[in-house]
């Protein structure tokens, strides 16, 4: 990492000629190839305003929540940092550690431009502002191989029932179903998907929202947990353990599908494949397009020096400005956190999220709903029903009773 | 015996003086550091530590989880194994380079350079020789033998056996070197002795050269037991606790509960437990051990 750090800190010190530069240590997790793109555009548009970003990229979300954690309990704050929307921040914020920014909010009217409103919400503790959301991400799409399917000799399927059907056609021609790290957050990630997509509404709100555990443990879940089963069994072959490997067996074609967040869609725009030709994706598995509203968000730890205080402020003007809400999102394969920005360069899949973003077919992010504690609970469950094929569905979902009965 | 008191506690004067640093700081840190965490246990506290009180609620959640469970069961496989094989290996090898070979220097050397290599040097080397595309299982399929299945990595009955596996590499060279200093420590004339009566070298080195090492193995068991309830760093760089929570270890659960659950309470209700366990092991052998000391004068 630090390696990296400092090369990128030393392009921008190249890029920014200017003499008074502050230094600003940005963190974040963003170090796959289409994230460190897009993390370049905030760094670059923050050095033209004669800053300097000093980028301090920590591989894996896990490991950096809690590097960044343990640097603003222990008194070391960095000048801003990323975390996704919701509620990893609640204690940093009641325990005075950042900055609040209402007052750059309203001065740039984020209340009017940041649609939905959800996300600001995510930021707001007792009517206070502390974080500037940046781009919205969704985790409900199922990112499809066309080679893969060629190969089988089968349709490319347009939703979740022909997606498992499929699977015996693909094992026969030597493919992997489906593609899926084995990394807790994903496997958990692909669960919530499977709730959100193959049930109605109502029952992801209220197993995640409202904690019900009648729900929950109930005959519509259970087939969820049913799905899940299919999805491990489909998933078998699949020994990578990172996100983006998993997502290049399927740009290679040698993996039916993914079920991943969008982000994915930045790693297919490194690989120069073009959506609806070489990959198609299906929003809400194809079943139910519905859209969860998560996303990153940058805090700002409080600081003393006046002079990085002043290049916080400049940096959070900046990255809901209309030019680097694009640019960023473009690279990165998320939505925008503006309704007013124009995509016209985006590509198939983004304008269906898009559509789906403008007709308010959205759901809270599970980070929004339920505490980290309780997301490590799920995690650690999944990490073992997907690798453990002995697991029954019925033991998982008793177990997702007991998380969901317990979690605050 | 009321004037010879206060020359006890100021003879060596300067010595003690200079000793004072390190005593306030092991008191401090270590058991003032321990309280701390025993007391924050029975609290809430999430990301931050916050005094409200709980009671036993972290205990009674730490011993339901079936993770927690998981890791206490793999920590006993693997000391159990870990602490029988290393000694067996450790001393074998000793023996043998014992026996006045050539070139003992460099066979030693070859032997202990595992242990200057890091646990995660050591987690990701084996990794990829356990990994069955490119490590052993390949090779061997190269041979010719195409039905040869070795994956301990991926199966999760015995993924805590290939994680042994690499602790052994890693740690036999250290128990050897240690064994070795007690060796050449044995007197010649012991074994002269033992010739002149005839008894066979195997029995020589069992009931005789052993129990005269007692001090050696102590020391050496001392440090392999305490590198097996930390281990940790090998578990992450090798196996990440996969697959599923196979291979989880209680200092894993312990970091994963404080610094990716935010939950503070619950890793430190973790580490009083392991601290106890500890305890129950070490404070039995120590009065056995040292209690006595004075008798023996």
């Amino acid at each position: 990492m630090s390696l990296t750090a400092k090369l990128l800190a030393a392009t921008a010190f190249v890029a920014a000629s200017s003499a008074s530069a502050t230094e600003l240590e940005v963190m974040h997790w963003w170090t796959s190839g289409g994230e460190a793109a897009a993390v370049n555009e905030f760094a670059e548009a923050f050095n033209a305003t004669g800053n300097t970003w000093v980028d301090a990229a920590i591989a894996g979300g896990d490991g950096a929540r809690a590097v960044m954690v343990s640097r603003l309990t222990g008194g070391d704050p960095m000048g801003a940092f990323q975390f996704n929307h919701g509620r990893q921040a609640e204690e940093l914020i009641e325990a005075g550690l950042l900055r609040d920014i209402t007052d750059i909010a309203e001065a740039e009217g984020w209340k009017d431009i940041v649609n939905p409103s959800s996300l600001l919400d995510s930021c707001t503790v007792d009517g206070r502002i502390y974080c500037a959301p940046v781009n919205i991400h969704s985790w409900q799409w199922l990112w499809l191989s066309h080679k893969a399917y060629e190969d089988a000799g089968v349709a490319v399927p347009t939703n979740w029932a022909e997606f498992v059907s499929a699977a015996s056609a693909l094992e026969d021609a030597g493919k992997i179903p489906m593609a899926m790290g084995q990394q807790g957050w994903q496997q958990a990630g692909a669960f919530s998907v499977l709730i959100a997509s193959l049930l109605p509404s109502e029952v992801y709100n209220s197993v995640y929202g409202d904690k019900d555990t009648d729900v929950a443990g109930g005959a519509e879940m259970a087939t969820v947990f049913q799905a899940a089963a299919d999805a491990r069994k489909m998933a078998t072959k699949s020994t990578v353990q990172n996100w983006n490997d998993a997502t290049a067996l399927v740009i290679k074609g040698e993996a039916g599908g993914q079920i991943m967040g969008d982000w994915a869609q930045g790693e297919m725009a490194v690989a120069e494949v073009s959506a609806g030709e070489d990959y198609s994706c299906l929003p809400g598995l194809g079943t139910n397009p519905r859209l969860s509203t998560g996303g990153d968000a940058f805090y700002f730890p409080v600081l003393d020096d006046e002079a990085q205080t002043a290049a916080q402020t400049e940096l959070a003007k900046l990255m809901l400005a209309p030019e680097t809400q694009v640019n960023f999102n473009l690279k990165k394969g998320s939505l925008p956190v503006r309704g007013d920005v124009d995509l016209a360069t985006a590509n198939d899949c983004m304008s269906k999220g898009l559509a789906l973003l403008k007709a308010g077919a959205l759901l809270p992010d599970v980070n929004q709903l339920i505490t980290p504690d309780t997301n490590e609970q799920l995690k650690t469950l999944f990490t073992e029903f997907f690798a453990d094929p002995t697991m029954t569905p019925e033991a998982a979902q008793e177990e997702f009773v007991k998380i969901i009965g317990s979690a605050d | 015996m009321a004037t010879e008191r206060p020359n006890q506690l100021f003879r060596n004067k300067s010595s003690k003086i200079a000793a004072i640093p390190m005593i306030v700081t092991a008191l401090f840190v270590f058991v003032g550091g321990t309280i701390w965490t025993v007391v924050y246990s029975f609290t809430k506290s999430g990301l931050l530590p916050r005094l409200n009180w709980v009671g036993l609620d972290q205990y009674e959640r730490l011993w339901a989880t079936r993770k927690w469970l998981v890791a206490i069961e793999n920590l006993v496989i693997y000391g159990i194994c870990m602490l029988v094989l290393v000694f067996v290996i450790g001393f074998i090898l000793a023996a043998l380079i014992d026996q006045k070979i050539r070139f003992e220097n460099t066979v030693r050397t070859i032997i202990l350079y595992p242990y200057a290599l890091s646990f995660v040097v050591t987690g990701l080397v084996w990794q990829w020789i356990l990994n069955p595309e490119f490590g052993v299982e390949s090779i061997v399929r190269a041979w010719g033998w195409e039905s040869f299945s070795f994956d301990p990595l991926y199966n999760a009955d015995i993924a805590i056996y290939g994680v042994l596996i690499a602790g052994l590499w890693q740690g036999s060279g250290l128990v050897m070197v240690l064994m070795l200093a007690g060796l050449r420590g044995i007197d010649q004339e012991v074994w002269k002795a033992a010739r002149v009566d005839g008894i066979p070298t195997w029995k020589t080195y069992i009931f005789i050269v052993i129990p005269m090492m007692r001090p050696v193995f102590i020391t050496t068991l001392v440090l392999v037991v305490t590198g097996i309830v930390k281990l940790y760093d090998l578990i992450v760089a090798q196996t990440g606790g996969g697959p599923g929570i196979s291979t989880e270890v209680p200092a894993k659960y312990v970091y994963d509960m404080m610094f990716q659950a935010n939950n503070l309470g619950q890793g430190f209700a973790a580490s009083t437990m392991m601290l106890v366990t500890v305890a129950l092991i070490v404070i039995p052998w120590a009065i056995l051990e040292f209690g006595g000391s004075k008798n023996r004068g």
